[in-house]
């Protein structure tokens, strides 16, 4: 790790990138659960899912952290001292990538639901024809088959998670928006630091890009071109 | 129809609506809001209320003036990319991607700190009539949701404008329309009908952009919720009142964007 400011600014990147793979991780999981229950789930549970993806869609990011961040903690503590443990202090990565898996999970929970049902119908009643039991045949039919109409949205996703680490420095974690803060404020120079925060971010974004373009492909391999299918 | 026709129908939709369930699950959460009402502390309302009507009216204007600024910007830098030379082309898709590949709240501090510290060094721009607002934070605010909003429609708008069919550009052509009266007739309206259904999700993602300009000292309505916070030391009250107040804006906004797309003939080329 490089010494003075510059290495402060990549230990901020880096937590920024794990909160970002963290968050999307879980949002995927929660998601993949959300667009089950959606679509195959009794009626109070697709009503449950649908309230829980309408909010987290309509307010803002900033006020989710802070109830999340709090209401999150408060639980756990009240959970703990219930059973008689002691209060603990939830650690600012933890906290964070709950937040933002929670906020990742409403957008995958949409995404993913759409990409199940782009699949077509009849690999879906070959399945069932075949007596798969549901488990097997979302794992064997469903996620394969959703995965190329799922990728785009995802990635997009992705992105989007990178960003929105930044919101997590006005609840005070350290990532590479707080960390070039701080920073500049010490050092005073604070063109200098923002830009080169920006460019951190800007490599991230295209970096991701040039992997998920990979991925995209490889997720369709064998099917045909997008400009064959039009 | 008759009214009475629709009476019914609107009552046949709504019993199709209403099930079991979901009378069940709309009691409980009416019973929810009933217990956060009086079993949370609200007496800090009559104080705040004036204050928080002020930050909505603030939160509102920023969200209108930053999406009417930031469209004007976005069809320029969508036109460019779409059909322009690669020197207007390549120019703005790098301000596309530099928008769009950072965020938000980076490039709002980079502006206020960044660019604010930058500004008193020079005594010219101390002197002249820009210094009372460049001194001030909002103009940062108003600049950097701008800018967001230009990057990301931009794009959009760059896909709206070559969307549009070149028979329809062609037509205009045949009619001996000037440049000017084609972009102005045909390939802006029917681009801008096209961007339509993206720019209700851009206005909302807009909407919940403008928070951050809490964070360089603008008074929204959030600041208005944190200072709630500070001084009751109140946790939670605010907030969920602040997601209620986002909440209705949302609603508000789509209802207002579906009312304009239904206007809009469907089938367009």
């Amino acid at each position: 790790m490089p010494p003075g400011w510059g290495g402060t600014l990549l230990v901020g990147l880096l937590h920024s990138i794990e909160i970002a793979i963290g968050a999307t991780c879980l949002g995927l999981l929660i998601g993949t659960g959300g667009a089950w229950g959606k679509l195959y789930g009794g009626p109070v549970t697709r009503d449950l899912l649908a309230v829980y993806t309408t909010v987290v869609r309509a307010v803002p990011e900033l006020v989710l952290i802070l109830l999340l961040y709090y209401a999150g903690t408060d639980l756990i503590n009240q959970v703990l001292t219930a059973m008689g443990y002691q209060r603990v202090d939830i650690s600012g990565l933890a906290a964070g990538i709950f937040v933002l898996g929670v906020v990742q999970g409403a957008y995958s929970t949409e995404v993913i639901r759409g990409a199940i049902l782009a699949i077509p119908q009849g690999q879906i009643e070959a399945a069932r024809a075949y007596g798969m039991p549901p488990s097997l045949m979302l794992r064997r039919i469903t996620l394969p088959a959703m995965l190329p109409f799922a990728i785009p949205g995802l990635a997009n996703l992705w992105l989007i998670a990178t960003k929105d680490t930044a919101l997590l420095a006005v609840v005070g974690f350290f990532e590479l928006t707080l960390a070039t803060r701080q920073a500049a404020g010490v050092t005073k120079a604070y063109l200098v630091f923002y830009l080169a925060a920006g460019a951190l971010y800007l490599a991230l974004t295209l970096f991701s890009s040039v992997i998920i373009g990979r991925v995209e492909a490889w997720s369709r391999r064998g099917m045909p071109s997008v400009k064959e299918a039009r | 129809m008759s009214a009475e026709a629709t009476t019914i129908n609107m009552a046949a939709r709504a019993s199709l609506w209403l099930k079991p369930h979901r009378i069940v699950l709309i009691l409980i959460a009416l019973g929810l809001v009933l217990c956060a009402a009086f079993f949370m502390r609200w007496d800090w309302l009559p104080q705040y209320w004036q204050m928080g009507l002020l930050g909505i009216w603030r939160s509102l204007w920023i969200l209108v003036v930053t999406c009417a600024l930031g469209f004007m910007l976005a069809v320029p830098l969508g036109l460019a990319q779409a059909g322009g030379p690669f020197w207007f082309a390549v120019p703005a898709k790098i301000f596309c991607t530099i928008i769009r590949g950072t965020p938000l709240l980076l490039q709002l501090w980079l502006l206020y700190y960044g660019l604010g510290s930058l500004f008193p060094q020079y005594p010219w721009i101390r002197e002249s009539w820009m210094w009372p607002y460049l001194r001030q934070a909002w103009p940062y605010g108003v600049l950097a949701l701008t800018l967001s909003f230009a990057g990301y429609e931009g794009e959009v708008m760059r896909g709206a404008f070559a969307g549009v069919p070149k028979g329809q550009l062609e037509a205009a052509r045949a009619f001996g329309m000037s440049r000017l009266k084609i972009f102005r007739r045909i390939w802006l309206p029917q681009a801008f009908f096209r961007a339509l259904p993206t720019l209700t999700g851009e206005t909302v993602l807009q909407l919940k952009s403008t928070p951050l300009v809490a964070t360089i000292s603008v008074i929204d309505i959030f600041a208005v919720s944190s200072k709630v916070r500070q001084d009751t030391y109140l946790t939670y009250e605010p907030l969920l009142l602040l997601a209620l107040i986002y909440m209705t804006i949302t609603g508000i906004l789509v209802l207002i964007f579906s009312r304009i797309e239904a206007r809009i003939p469907v089938k367009i080329g």
